[in-house]
This record gives structure tokens, sequence and C-alpha cells, in this order.
């Protein structure tokens, strides 16, 4: 097993690795629980393993002596594993209100809903909404208050930490710190409905710079684009498409139905993690997302978008930077 | 073969439960094979997220409640009345009801893979696709619109009647039912352990019925029981799911415990070690079953006080647990072990559950879950538990009992084809599943992204799980060949210590024709000198091994005693597996009447020193030996035979009493006619019948290698 973690990866949802002081006071837990149990694996595995050798059957052998039981050996294996798992428990109860969600007052405050089947993040101090894509800075705390607007999922990013259930009609916390800039991937981790497989969702650990630039153009309105391009024509098809019902695009629609689109153009990937950000994948949703994600709310276009409009609808989106 | 559909027999039922339950094994099999398929390699395409949705749905549901419940079951049924020396359940009628409901229960829950179109559902499945614990609110109508649901919760419903109505069955039938001397603290684990299951069955299922006819409500009738908008929770789902749904885990791993417990000493030939011990833990694990339920919830957020109360408890449940794990250790050490496949598959579950607990006590640290919890790890973890445990010891159980109850015994090289193939297989199908949880993936996803990284160790355990699939092949064949080809089994083929192995495999349809009186936990044991035989003894004859069974009636008062006290002694000799042939005894077998009024009668007209006039024969021992009236008995008959001399008629007014006691309760009227005599006649005969253990011994001639026998009762 050791062997088969050595090669292969990388493994970018890998829990054994954490990058966060949620994710490593989690982990210090779980490899100190981890070493007792091998212990314990081991001893078992030995004496049974041996039992079963030295004792077999030969012939000539005299009948066993019928032992009955033995006070004494019952108490030391009773008592035994009872101090073990009190070395397990001490640290757990203390790791318990050591990550129970609490964070400073500095904290970066991030409502996280759940929908069928995408992330929604509203940033409540900075009044900023996104999907998908959560960036926070590195070296401050992030609470994140979790909840879903239909069924139960659950929020998981294993290299920032353990997860926590999106349950509709209460909101549940996670609080952590990140230590490291890069990307996280991570997915929903509570089966809700068909499309589960598909809920993923990435975090951005940005420098605390990056991150201010980052919020500052989140919280700008949509680039405008060229007249005469693409791009114009695909805003135009936009706003008088079905799509000003789920989207929003600050400015243009208000739906709150589907992910907010306002700096779409941004993100790495889209349908909530699935796909690169790229003209051909943007097309292809756009024309049949149901087929790429089964069940998908956002059905196909009666009657179905042309090619050229969906062309031009992949350019203004990508220019929504 | 209409008898079967009306059968209330305890050992027919059964039998029914068992091949009905292994269908349904198979299917959930195939349904696993499906989804392992699917997974083999990231983005596969074998089938759609919907029908992949199904599939682990019922793969779960089927394997739980249309599995292993019942398989267990069949061994509730078979084998508890024979273990406490009943002659069938307590309600018998009540107990084929069980069954009928249980296939409904199947059935109807299967019946869904095929109804679509009924539902003008647009497919040809409207299977359940919620999960096997089925969370609100995902289960509502709003987000779940389908019969799909409906099948899942309305099948349930029906599969806790039969679960219940069993339930009550057999906790009157141990309880009430038992022989007389088997005190609780005699009763075989396997039965013990059937009882606390029992116990855990009465009172979890009630739980889940709440919840499902809250579920039922909610979408047949506009209530509101898990919705959030309307002020309740879908929390509430899943208190009431795991309050069930952890005793239902303890009621899947219990019975198989139960198996482990009664197969070790049997091939270890010694005593379980810690008896007492075995059966507290299990009586303390089903009470602590209770306490440990929100450990399936450290994610939703319970808060850090409840957290870390039921991560308490959960750890505490470990050590009994435990404890239970030494002991079977402590029974094989020092013991002579035979390696029969039935002990291979008890000695895997000790192995392979151990894992299995190891990993719920990583689980059962909250913080540590959250990265475990909904993922492979937790797959793996139940995996080893009921595949590595309850299913590993269920296979024990049926290499132990087949012969028993078939009659005929299993091949000893299939089966450790079989065990050999199933445990590499589960090795490698699960153990890689920790480290594919620990990698990021969760579970229920019907594809999974290259870019996890876990595409290797997938398809690794995709091939265990064809590789346990074949050793199951080589199980069905096992059992197809010998139905014709297997080897016979006498009533103990393997030198069992408990009440089942002193009848005839299969057993008669009244079990026992004269219940047994019991009078230590290892009743075979301690009731013979038990020789170990090789697994697979059968009744062969061994010419030249002759045991003589000697037996003296005190307290039969001939109307005209001179003596106060009027005695009949009485010899039998079993040559071999039997009573001997013609020539070798002068002692008749002709049917009388019953012990008592024979005795009597004899002793009514009993004159020292006389001859009677009919032969002798009293009735036959429970192990097969005739006992007879030893003043009848022509033992110059023996000297065809025998070197030795004549053994004189005794005195029967001055018996010598040393050894045993016979006790009339073990013997049987040759007509089988004890099956109707029930309890009055066991007493009316009062005082025991003795044993002359050494005045047989000096009295009776024999050759070098005649043991002569005492009996016990």
């Amino acid at each position: 097993m050791l062997a088969l973690l050595g090669c292969g990866g990388p493994f970018p949802q890998s829990t054994l690795h954490p990058h966060s002081d949620f994710g490593r006071a989690t982990d210090v837990l779980f490899t100190e629980i981890f070493w007792w149990a091998t212990g314990v694996f081991v001893l078992v595995e030995v004496l049974l393993v041996f039992a079963l050798i030295r004792f077999r059957h030969r012939e000539g052998r005299p009948a066993p002596r019928p032992t009955h039981g033995h006070t004494l050996m019952e108490i030391a294996w009773t008592l035994a594993p009872a101090a073990i798992l009190v070395f397990v428990a001490v640290p757990t109860v203390r790791t318990i209100f050591a990550t129970a969600g609490e964070a400073p007052a500095d904290a970066v405050k991030v409502d996280v809903i759940g929908h069928q089947w995408w992330w929604e993040f509203r940033y409540r101090e900075l009044g900023l909404v996104t999907a998908n894509e959560l960036h926070v800075p590195l070296g401050r705390s992030v609470q994140l208050s979790i909840t879903s607007a239909d069924v139960i999922h659950s929020f998981w990013i294993p290299g920032l930490g353990g997860k926590r259930d999106a349950i509709p009609g209460h909101v549940t916390r996670i609080a952590f710190r990140p230590e490291q800039v890069g990307e996280y991937s991570g997915q929903c981790a509570e089966f809700c409905g068909a499309s589960h497989a598909n809920m993923r969702l990435r975090v951005v650990v940005d420098s605390d710079s990056v991150y201010g630039r980052w919020a500052t153009v989140q919280l700008a309105g949509p680039a405008a684009p060229a007249p005469g391009s693409a791009a114009e024509r695909g805003k135009t098809i936009f706003a008088r498409s079905a799509c000003i019902g789920c989207h929003t695009i600050q400015g243009v629609s208000p739906g709150v139905i589907g992910p907010n689109l306002t700096h779409v153009g941004d993100r790495a990937t889209i349908a909530s993690g699935l796909f690169p950000n790229d003209s051909a994948h943007l097309a292809r949703w756009i024309a049949d997302a149901p087929s790429l994600k089964p069940g998908a709310l956002m059905t196909r276009m009666q009657p179905p978008l042309t090619d050229a409009d969906i062309a031009a609808l992949v350019a203004y989106l990508q220019s929504l930077q | 073969m209409k008898s079967w559909l009306t059968t209330t027999d305890h050992k027919r039922i059964g039998l029914l439960y068992f091949f009905t339950a292994f269908a349904f094994f198979l299917m959930g099999g195939i349904e696993a094979l499906v989804i392992r398929a699917q997974l083999a390699q990231p983005n596969g395409h074998l089938v759609t997220a919907e029908t992949y949705n199904q599939l682990f749905t019922m793969h779960g549901t089927t394997m739980v409640f249309l599995a292993l419940m019942p398989l267990s079951a069949s061994f509730f049924n078979y084998i508890v009345p024979l273990q406490i020396g009943a002659r069938d359940v307590a309600f018998p009628r009540l107990n084929a009801f069980s069954y009928w409901v249980f296939l409904l229960g199947g059935l109807f829950l299967n019946a869904s893979w095929l109804v679509g179109p009924l539902f003008h559902a647009g497919r040809l499945s409207v299977a359940p696709d919620g999960g096997w614990f089925g969370y609100a609110n995902l289960t509502e109508r709003q987000f779940s619109p389908g019969p799909n649901i409906d099948f899942w919760l309305l099948g349930l419903q029906i599969l806790g009647i039969s679960s219940l109505a069993a339930g009550f069955n057999f906790i009157v039938t141990i309880l009430n039912l038992r022989a007389p001397g088997m005190r609780m603290m005699r009763v075989p684990v396997f039965t013990w352990m059937t009882l606390v299951t029992q116990f855990l069955v009465i009172t979890a299922f009630p739980v889940i019925t709440v919840g499902l006819v809250f579920l039922m409500f909610d979408r047949f009738f506009g209530t509101h029981f898990y919705v959030s908008q309307a002020g309740a929770t879908p929390i509430l789902w899943q208190h009431l799911f795991w309050l069930f749904g952890h005793p239902e885990v303890y009621i899947l791993i219990l019975p198989a415990m139960g198996i482990v417990s009664d197969v070790l000493p049997t091939f270890a030939r010694k005593p379980l070690f810690g008896y007492t011990v075995v059966v507290y833990s299990g009586v303390l694990i089903g009470f602590m079953g209770w306490g440990v339920w929100s450990h399936h919830m450290f994610s939703v957020g319970l808060g850090p006080i409840a957290d870390s109360v039921f991560s308490a408890t959960t750890m505490l449940i470990a050590v009994p647990t435990g404890v239970k794990i030494f002991n079977w250790i402590a029974t094989l050490w020092g013991g002579d072990i035979r390696g029969t496949t039935a002990l291979h598959f008890a000695v895997g579950f000790i192995a392979m559950f151990i894992i299995g607990g190891l990993s719920g006590v990583t689980h059962a640290s909250p913080p540590a879950d959250l990265q475990q919890t909904d993922t492979y790890y937790v797959v793996a973890h139940i995996h080893y538990v009921l595949f590595g445990g309850t299913i590993m010891g269920l296979f024990a159980g049926i290499y132990y009992w087949w012969p028993k109850m078939t009659g005929r015994l299993l091949s000893e090289t299939l089966g450790k084809w079989h065990f050999w193939l199933q445990f590499v297989g589960m090795n490698l199908a699960f153990f890689p599943m920790h480290l594919i949880g620990l990698l990021g993936m969760p579970r229920r996803i019907y594809t999974y992204s290259p870019e996890l990284g876990v595409s290797d160790l997938n398809l690794v355990s995709t091939i265990g799980a064809f590789l346990i699939a074949l050793s199951i092949l080589v199980f069905i064949v096992n059992i197809v060949r010998t139905r014709t080809q297997g080897q016979r089994a006498g009533n103990d083929p393997w030198g069992g210590a408990t009440l089942e192995w002193s009848i005839p495999s299969p057993p008669p349809v009244y079990n026992f024709s004269v219940i047994p009186t019991v009078a230590n936990r290892l009743p075979r044991w301690k009731t013979e000198h038990h020789d170990a035989r090789s697994p697979g003894h059968t009744t062969r004859a061994d010419p030249r091994a002759r045991r003589i069974l000697v037996a003296h009636a005190r307290g039969l008062r001939p109307a005209d005693s001179r003596a106060g006290t009027a005695h009949a002694y009485a010899v039998g000799r079993l040559r071999g597996g039997g009573c001997a042939a013609a020539g070798h005894l002068s002692l008749g077998v002709r049917a009388l009447r019953g012990l008592s009024d024979d005795a009597r009668r004899y002793c009514a007209s009993y004159e020292p020193g006389t001859r009677q006039s009919q032969d002798g024969v009293l009735g036959v021992h429970r192990l097969g030996v005739p006992v007879v009236h030893l003043a009848h008995l022509d033992v110059s008959g023996l000297q065809g035979e025998e070197r030795g001399r004549t053994v004189p008629a005794r005195d029967p007014q001055h018996p010598v009493h040393v050894g045993q006691h016979l006790r009339p309760a073990d013997v049987e009227p040759d007509d089988g006619a004890g099956a109707r005599r029930g309890a009055a006649w066991r007493h009316e005969v009062g005082k025991d019948l003795a044993v002359l253990y050494g005045a047989a011994r000096a009295g009776v001639p024999g050759r070098a290698g005649d043991g002569v026998h005492g009996v016990r009762a």
C-alpha cells in the first residue's frame, strides 16, 4: 500500500498531505490512530497465524487440555484495548473542540450553498457572488457557512481538511487557514441525486495580493464586449434567451437558479468542475447540458440554438473575465 | 413439491430461507459486479448515471435485507431448535408466515427493475435509487418524483413485518423450549447470539418502521416530516434511520460471531475459551449498540459535545468486540486444529473482521472521520465487516451444518478452493478501497475523473470482485455436485459438542425421538469418551472396535420384591456403528412399548437368578446402543467372537454402584413411540438407571481393544 502510495500521482484530492491547520489537525489524529491500529492488527494476526501453525493437527498428538477460560487473561485483554482507546479518545476530543468551526473575527467569511449539482459562493463582507471556484487568501482564516438550497450535499476539499454536510434549513461551519498557495480540488460527498458524481469544486489559494486583485475584478462589473464583435452578438442572444431566467450577469440578467456568470470567463473549469473552460466544452455544454451532466436542470433550448448562435454565446462568455 | 408450500417444519423453512436468500445474494453480487465493471476505468460508460444509482441502492438494500439477514435466519430456523433440543420453534405457522412475507418483500422490491412501463417511466427500471439508507430530503417526492423510492419504502415495510414476526418467534423458542437441564449458560453460543439478535430486531425494526411511515406520509399524503421549509428537518430521518441502522449492523454480525464460536471449538477439539465472557460481551454489544448511532452523522455538524459523546461510546463498543477476538484465538491456542473448510472460513472471519473493526476505530474519531466518511474508505470498512465478517461467518456455518441439513458432506477440496479464491478476491477488492477513499474518491459516484489518480486501484478492486464471483461459482458447483456425489454424513461427521450432532443427518421431522436431558454445556463431549476423529468420519464400522454399554436401572420396584429395590441390568453391544449383525448378539430388537412399562413388567415378574422368556431389549440409547436386561443376555452367544468366560447372572439384590447414570430420557423405545411420550413419560420412571462401569468391565469378556463405556447423562 505504501509502495502504491509512492508511485503514481499527483493525487489532487488526496487527504494525506493537507495544507491547512484544520487538515493537519485531523491528519495528525488519523496518523496516530492508524499506527495504534496497525500495531493491534499485527499483534492479532501474528497470534492467529502462530496458533494455526503451532497447534495444527498432527498424528499422535494428545488430546488438547479442555481449558474453559482464564479470568486474569480476560481482564487483561479487556483493559489493554480500553487503555489504548484512551490514547485515541483524548486527542480526539481535543481536536473536535479545536476544529469546531470557530474562526477569528478577521476571517474571510463565505456562505456556501449547495445546489443540485453546483456550488454557490457568497462572500459576505465583499458582497461577491460566484460559483464552483472559491478563491481564498493565504495566511488568513476562512470561515465557511454551509447550507443547501435543495437536498443534502457535502462540501469537501480533501487537501484542506474534512467535509461538512450542506443541509437545507441548517448552517454548518468549517474554519481553516490555508498554508500553501495552489489549487485544490474537491467534490460533493453526500449522494444528492443523478449527477452527484459531477458536482465538483475547486478552491484556489492565492497570495494576499493576488486575492486582493481577484476580489477587485470580481466586484467590478463585467467587461463590455467590443462593438461588432462576436461577443457582442453573443450578449444580444443571451439577453433575449431563456438564459436570463437562471443566470445572473451583473447588469444583464438577474436569474438565481443557476451559477452566477458575471466573471465566468475567469474560471478554469465549467459545469462545476467537470470540464476545462474552453470553447469546445462551452459549446457542447450550452448545446445540451443534460447529455454531459445527467439530470442537469439546464435543459436544451427549445427551439435549439444554431451553431452560429452558440459560437457567439461562447465568445461572449469567454469575454466575461 | 406442494408440501414445501405448506410446510411449517422449521427445517424446511430454514432451507427455503437459505435458497431464497442465496438467490438474492447472487442478485446483489451481480449488481456489485456491474458497479465494479463501471468503475474499472475513469469516465466509464457501461451504465448510465441513473442505472448506476439504482444499482448501488439495490446492491446495498438486497445484501443487507434480502441476503445477509435471511441467510442468518436460515440458520436460526434450522439449527436453533436442534441446539436447544426442541422439536420446532414456538410458533411454526408464524415461522412459515415470516418466510413467505420475506419472499413477498424481496420480490416486490426487485419487481421495480422491470415495471417502469407500468408507471410511464420512459424506461424499464424504476428500481430504488436513493441509496440503501435513503436520506431525506432527496427521497421526498419533490426530488424523487417517480415510484422508485415508493418501492423501496414499501418493500422495507413488508420485510420489517417478516423480521418482527420471526424475532418474537425465536425469542419465545429460545426462552421456553429448551430441553430439560439446558440452563441459559449451557446454551450454545450460536443460539445465544441469535437470542440477542432477535431482541435487537424487535426493538430496532419499529424505529425504522416509524421513519418509513413518516416518509410514506410525506410522499403520499403531503405531510412534511422531513421538509425544512415546513419547519422540520431532514436530519430527523438520519436519526431515525441510524437508531435502527446501527443495531441493524449488530443484527448482521452477531449471528456470524455465534457461528464462529461454535465452529472453532469443534475443530480445535477444545471448548470455547471464555464462554461466559463471549456470551456476556454479545449481550453487552447488543445494549451498547443503541448508544452509537450518530457516529454515522459526524459530518452533519451536530456540535462538539454530541460528536464527543458518540465518539466515546463508539470506541467503548470496540472493547467487547475485541474481547471476543481474543477468546477465539485462545480457543485455537493449545488445540488440535483440523483444517476443514468450515474452520478456514471461521478463521477467515477473525482475520478479516479485525481489519474492519480497526478501520471502524479510525472512524470513531470525528475529526479523522471527516476525511473518511462518505468516501471509499468507509466502503472498505463496511465490506470488511460485512463480507469479511458476516459472509465468511455464514460460509463457515454453511460448510459446518450442510451435512446436518442434507446428510451429505460438501467437498473439502472445492471448499478450500472456494475459500482461498474468496479470501484473495475480497482483499484485492476491498483493501485498495481504503486508499482510494483517502485519495479523495467519494462513495456513490457513477464515475470519476482520471486526474484523481485512483484508476489503477479501482481496476485492482474490480479484478478482486470478479475473483469473488469465481469463488462463488466454485461454491455453487460444490453444492450441485454434493447433491448426488457427496459423501454421506452420519449423525456427527465433525465430532461436535452440541445437541444437533446427536441426531441423524438430516434429522427426522420430529428431531429428537426423546428430548434429551442436558447436564452441561458440551452435552456430546462430556457424555461420552470422545476420541478425536478425522473430519468426514462417518459411521463406517471399525470391526476391531467394540464398545459395551452397561446400564443399571434402579428404582423400578417389582411387585414382590424381596430386596426392597429391584435392579434391572442392561448390556448392549455396539459393534462398529450400530446394532450388531445377527448371530453376535442374542439381543432381539423386537419393539417394546416403553421403558417404564416393560421395566416394571420385568421387575414385577422378575425373580433373581431366573431367566426371562423374552428377549430383553428395553430400548435403544440415543448413542445407538440397545439397552437390555442383562439377565436376558445370552452372553455365551458372544463366545463366537470372544475368548472369554460367560457372564454370571447378576444378583440384583447386591448391585455394585460404580460409575454413572443412564437416564430413561436417553433411551428411546424401539418403536419410536417416544415421540408421543413427552415429558410425562420421561418423569414416570423416576430414578436414574445406573451404569455399572467397573462391574461390567470386570464381568464381561472382552478382548484387547474393547472399550467399556460408562455413560453419563
